[in-house]
C-alpha cells in the first residue's frame, strides 16, 4: 500500500495496484459497504427535495461566476480577512505552504499540533513536513486518525479508512494506545471510537496550533467554513493559541447566500445527509471579550498550478467541492478502492485532477481507468463533465506517444475504418457472420485470436444475426420516414 | 505580511489574470462583483420550510429529531429550568450545567429547579452538560445557529457530553437565507462575528465500516429547547 513519506506517486503502477487490490480479501469486503451506503443515501435525500437539480445548476453557476472572477473574489477575501484581524498567506507551491506553515507553528513554539482533515495538506505532503521539522501534527478525524497510525493516505475524499476493516483498526490501536489495558474489548465500532475519543481529547487540550482545512471561503466576509459530522474541526480551531486554515484558492465563493447554495448539495451528495452536523463559519481571531477561541487566525492561500488550470480545458474541475459523490458511483472505484489510483486524489475526480498536479506521464493510466459509464457526471453536484475531460487526457496522452504501441497501433487499425463508414459496415458484417458460423456450435468463444485479453476471464459470445448498425438501418427503415435511412449515419462508435 | 509573500501574492494574482486573458482593471467586470457582494442574491430556496408559524415549527422539530437529536417545547423562558433538570435526570447525569453571560440564560430563575450547581463562562473540558441559547434556527433543515462570544461561548458547543440548546420560537425561520440576512443585521454588512456555528444533530462518525455512531468528538446528545408559543411566534 502506498506509504505517505512525501506522497511519491504510485499512479504509474496503477495497473499492478488494481491488481493488488482486487486480490485483497480485507479491501473487497470493505468496498462492499461503499456501493451499497453512499449511493442509496444520496438517492434518498436527493429525491426528498424537489430543488436538487435547480440546485446543482445553481452551484455550477456560483463556482463558474466566481472562477471566472478569481482575482477580484481573492482581493475582496483578503480585505475583509485582514480588517477582522486575520492574517493571509499566498503559496505558489506546496513546499511553499509547508513553509508557511513551519514558520507559524515556531513562533508559537508549537510541539504538538492538532489537525481537521484536510485533502490540501494531504497535496502538499504536510504532516511528514512537519514531523520531519521537530512539529508532530495529530490527526484528530477519525478517519484520518486511523490512516496516519497505518502511515498510509486516504483511500476515499471523504471517508479516508474507508479501505479498512474494524478488526485492522482494532490491531492498530492495541499496537499505539500501549497505555491502556491489554484486556480491553475492542471487538465493535462503538469501542473503537469511544477509545479514540478518549485519546484525542488529551490532544485537543495540549495543542499548541489547530490546522485545518476549508471547504468553502467567503469573499463578502473573509470566513472560512468547514464541515464535518465527528466535532473534530471545531475543538481544533477552538482550543489552540492560533488556527491556520489552508486552503487552495479555488474554494471562494462570493457571498453568505452563495455558501447556502452549495452547502444545500455538499452534505447530500457527499454522505446522503440533509446537512453535515457541524458547518462552521470562522471569521478572524478571538475578539475583545471572548473567552475562548483562537489568538491568531492565519489562512494560507495555496496556488500549485490551479491559476493555470483555469486557462485550459481543465478549468471546469476547479468546481469540484470534494464530495466524492463520483467516486462513490463509479465501478473502477468500487472494485479497487482509493490506493491503487496511487495519490492523494481517487477516483474520477482523481483521475482527472491528478494529471493536472502531478503530470500526465505520471498518471496517465488514471483517466484510462474509466468504462466511461458516465455515471460520475450525472451525481456531480456542480455537473463538471469528468468523462470529458477524462477523454481529454487520454488524447494527449495519445498525442505526447505516451500510450503503449499496442493501443496505438489498435486504434490507428480501428480508426482506419472508422473513417470510412462504408468499408467499416461491409467489413463488420463480413467478421460478424464469420464469428457467428465459427461459433454457431456452443454460442460462445472460450479463446479467441487477438482477444485473449478478454477471454481469459470470460468467454465471448458469438454474435447471433446481422451487426447493430445494420439493424439500426432496418429498425429506421421500418418505423421512420423512408428517407432517413442510412444516408445521414453518422461515424460508427467504438465496438 | 513578507516580501515573500507580496512576490507570491502578485504571481498567483498575475497568472490568474493570464490565463482568464484579462488585466484586472477592467471596469464591468469589478462592478460585476462588487455588485453581486453587496446585492448577494439568493438563488433556490427550497419551498419545504416556507410555511405557516406553526408548521414551520413542526417541520423543524421534525428534522431535529430526523437528525437524532430531540426537541421539547416551554411556554416561556421561566419554564427552563425544569426542563433542563428533568432532561438531565431523565439521563442519570449530574444536576450541574454551564453557560455563559447570554442575557436570556443570565435571567432565567434556575433557582427553580433545586439544586441545580450552574457554572458560568468557557469550558476547560469537564462539563458534562452545557446550556447555551441560540441566534436563530433553519426549519428546513433542524439547524441551530449559534454566535461566539462571552453570551455563548463557542467551547460549550463541543467539550461537554451533553449540549442543551434554548431557541425562541420566533427565531426559527424557514430558510438559511433568512439567517444570513439577520446575521448582516446584527453584526454588520460584511461583518461576521468570529465563529457562527451551524450545528444539526450531535456529533458522530460512520468513519469504521460505515457504521454510524453517535458522540464523536463532540456532544453524545443534542437537546432543543424551543421558547414560546408555538401557535403564536411573533415573527422571523
Amino acid at each position: 500500500m502506498t506509504q505517505a513519506g512525501g506522497h511519491a506517486a504510485t499512479s504509474p503502477r496503477f495497473k499492478d495496484n488494481a491488481k493488488a487490490a482486487l486480490a485483497d480479501a480485507d479491501l473487497q469486503n470493505a468496498l462492499k459497504f461503499v456501493e451499497v451506503n453512499f449511493i442509496a443515501r444520496r438517492r434518498e435525500v436527493a429525491d426528498k427535495l424537489p430543488e436538487f437539480e435547480a440546485l446543482r445548476d445553481s452551484a455550477r453557476d456560483i463556482k463558474e461566476h466566481t472562477l471566472a472572477h478569481l482575482d477580484l473574489y481573492l482581493e475582496a477575501y483578503e480585505r475583509r480577512v485582514v480588517e477582522q484581524g486575520g492574517h493571509v498567506h499566498y503559496a505558489v507551491t506546496g513546499e511553499d505552504a509547508q513553509r508557511i506553515i513551519l514558520d507559524i507553528c515556531r513562533k508559537f513554539g508549537a510541539r504538538t499540533v492538532t489537525k481537521g482533515k484536510s485533502m490540501v495538506a494531504e497535496e502538499i505532503g504536510l504532516n511528514d513536513f512537519l514531523e520531519q521539522n521537530g512539529v508532530i501534527p495529530i490527526e484528530t478525524d477519525l478517519g484520518e486518525y486511523i490512516i496516519q497510525l497505518r502511515h498510509e493516505i486516504p483511500s476515499h475524499i471523504i471517508a479516508p479508512a474507508v479501505h479498512l476493516t474494524k478488526a485492522q483498526i482494532e490491531d492498530d490501536f492495541r499496537r499505539v494506545h500501549t497505555h491502556l489495558p491489554r484486556d480491553r474489548n475492542l471487538s465493535e465500532p462503538t469501542s473503537l471510537l469511544a477509545e479514540a475519543r478518549g485519546v484525542l481529547r488529551e490532544k485537543f487540550l495540549a495543542a499548541d496550533v489547530g490546522i485545518t482545512g476549508a471547504n468553502f471561503l467567503v469573499a463578502e466576509t473573509g470566513t472560512s467554513v468547514i464541515v464535518t459530522n465527528e466535532g473534530n474541526g471545531d475543538l481544533t480551531q477552538t482550543l489552540p493559541k492560533a488556527h491556520i486554515v489552508l486552503a487552495s484558492i479555488e474554494k471562494l465563493v462570493p457571498t453568505l447566500e452563495d455558501l447556502a447554495q452549495l452547502l444545500r448539495v455538499l452534505a447530500r451528495s457527499a454522505t446522503g445527509q440533509e446537512m453535515s452536523v457541524y458547518t462552521t463559519l470562522s471569521t478572524g481571531p478571538r475578539r475583545a471579550g471572548d473567552p475562548d477561541g483562537p489568538g491568531e487566525y492565519h489562512v494560507v492561500l495555496l496556488d500549485n498550478g490551479r491559476s493555470s488550470m483555469l486557462a485550459g480545458e481543465f478549468r471546469d474541475m476547479l468546481r469540484c467541492i470534494r464530495c466524492g459523490a463520483c467516486m462513490n458511483h463509479c465501478p473502477v472505484y468500487h472494485a479497487v478502492g482509493g490506493h491503487a489510483y496511487g495519490w492523494v486524489y481517487p477516483g474520477p475526480m482523481g483521475a482527472v485532477l491528478t494529471p493536472s498536479l502531478i503530470g500526465i506521464d505520471k498518471a496517465g493510466h488514471l483517466p484510462n481507468a474509466s468504462t466511461f459509464c458516465g455515471r460520475c457526471e450525472e451525481v456531480c453536484p456542480v455537473r463538471i463533465p469528468l468523462p470529458r475531460m477524462m477523454r481529454s487526457w487520454r488524447e494527449r496522452e495519445f498525442e505526447r506517444h505516451l500510450s503503449p504501441a499496442t493501443v496505438r497501433s489498435g486504434i490507428a487499425f480501428w480508426g482506419f475504418f472508422a473513417r470510412r463508414p462504408r468499408l467499416y459496415g461491409f467489413v463488420t458484417a463480413i467478421a460478424a457472420r464469420l464469428l457467428a458460423f465459427a461459433g454457431r456450435a456452443r454460442g460462445r468463444f472460450s479463446s479467441l485470436p487477438l482477444a485473449s485479453g478478454w477471454t481469459r476471464y470470460r468467454d465471448f459470445p458469438a454474435p447471433q444475426g446481422a451487426t447493430f448498425q445494420a439493424q439500426w438501418s432496418a429498425e429506421r427503415g421500418r418505423t421512420a420516414r423512408p428517407s432517413s435511412s442510412g444516408r445521414d449515419a453518422r461515424a460508427p462508435g467504438p465496438p | 505580511m513578507t516580501a515573500r509573500d507580496v512576490t507570491a501574492r502578485d504571481l498567483i494574482l498575475a497568472t490568474i489574470r493570464r490565463s482568464l486573458g484579462v488585466a484586472g482593471t477592467e471596469a464591468p467586470r469589478r462592478l460585476e462583483v462588487t455588485t453581486r457582494l453587496s446585492a448577494h442574491p439568493s438563488g433556490v430556496v427550497p419551498a419545504r420550510g416556507q410555511l405557516p408559524p406553526a408548521a414551520r415549527l413542526d417541520l423543524f422539530v421534525r428534522m431535529v429529531e430526523g437528525a437524532a437529536g430531540t426537541v421539547e417545547r416551554a411556554a416561556q423562558a421561566a419554564d427552563i429550568p425544569a426542563a433542563v433538570a428533568a432532561f438531565l435526570r431523565g439521563h442519570n447525569l449530574p444536576l450541574a450545567i454551564r453557560h455563559g453571560d447570554d442575557p436570556l440564560l443570565a435571567e432565567v430563575p434556575w433557582g427553580r429547579a433545586g439544586t441545580l450547581e450552574i457554572r458560568r463562562g468557557a469550558s476547560d473540558g469537564t462539563d458534562l452538560a452545557a446550556v447555551s441559547h441560540a441566534f436563530g434556527a433553519v426549519a428546513e433543515t433542524g439547524t441551530l445557529i449559534l454566535t461566539s462570544g462571552a453570551d455563548n461561548p463557542t467551547t460549550l458547543n463541543f467539550l461537554p457530553d451533553v449540549h442543551i440548546v434554548v431557541v425562541n420560537a420566533r427565531d426559527v425561520a424557514s430558510d438559511f437565507e433568512a439567517v444570513m440576512a439577520r446575521l448582516r443585521e446584527r453584526f454588520g454588512v460584511g461583518l461576521m462575528p468570529r465563529a457562527v456555528n451551524m450545528i444539526t444533530g450531535p456529533s458522530r462518525s460512520a468513519d469504521i465500516e460505515q457504521t454510524l455512531i453517535l458522540g464523536a468528538h463532540g456532544p453524545r446528545k443534542l437537546h432543543v429547547i424551543m421558547v414560546g408559543d408555538p401557535s403564536r411566534p411573533s415573527g422571523g
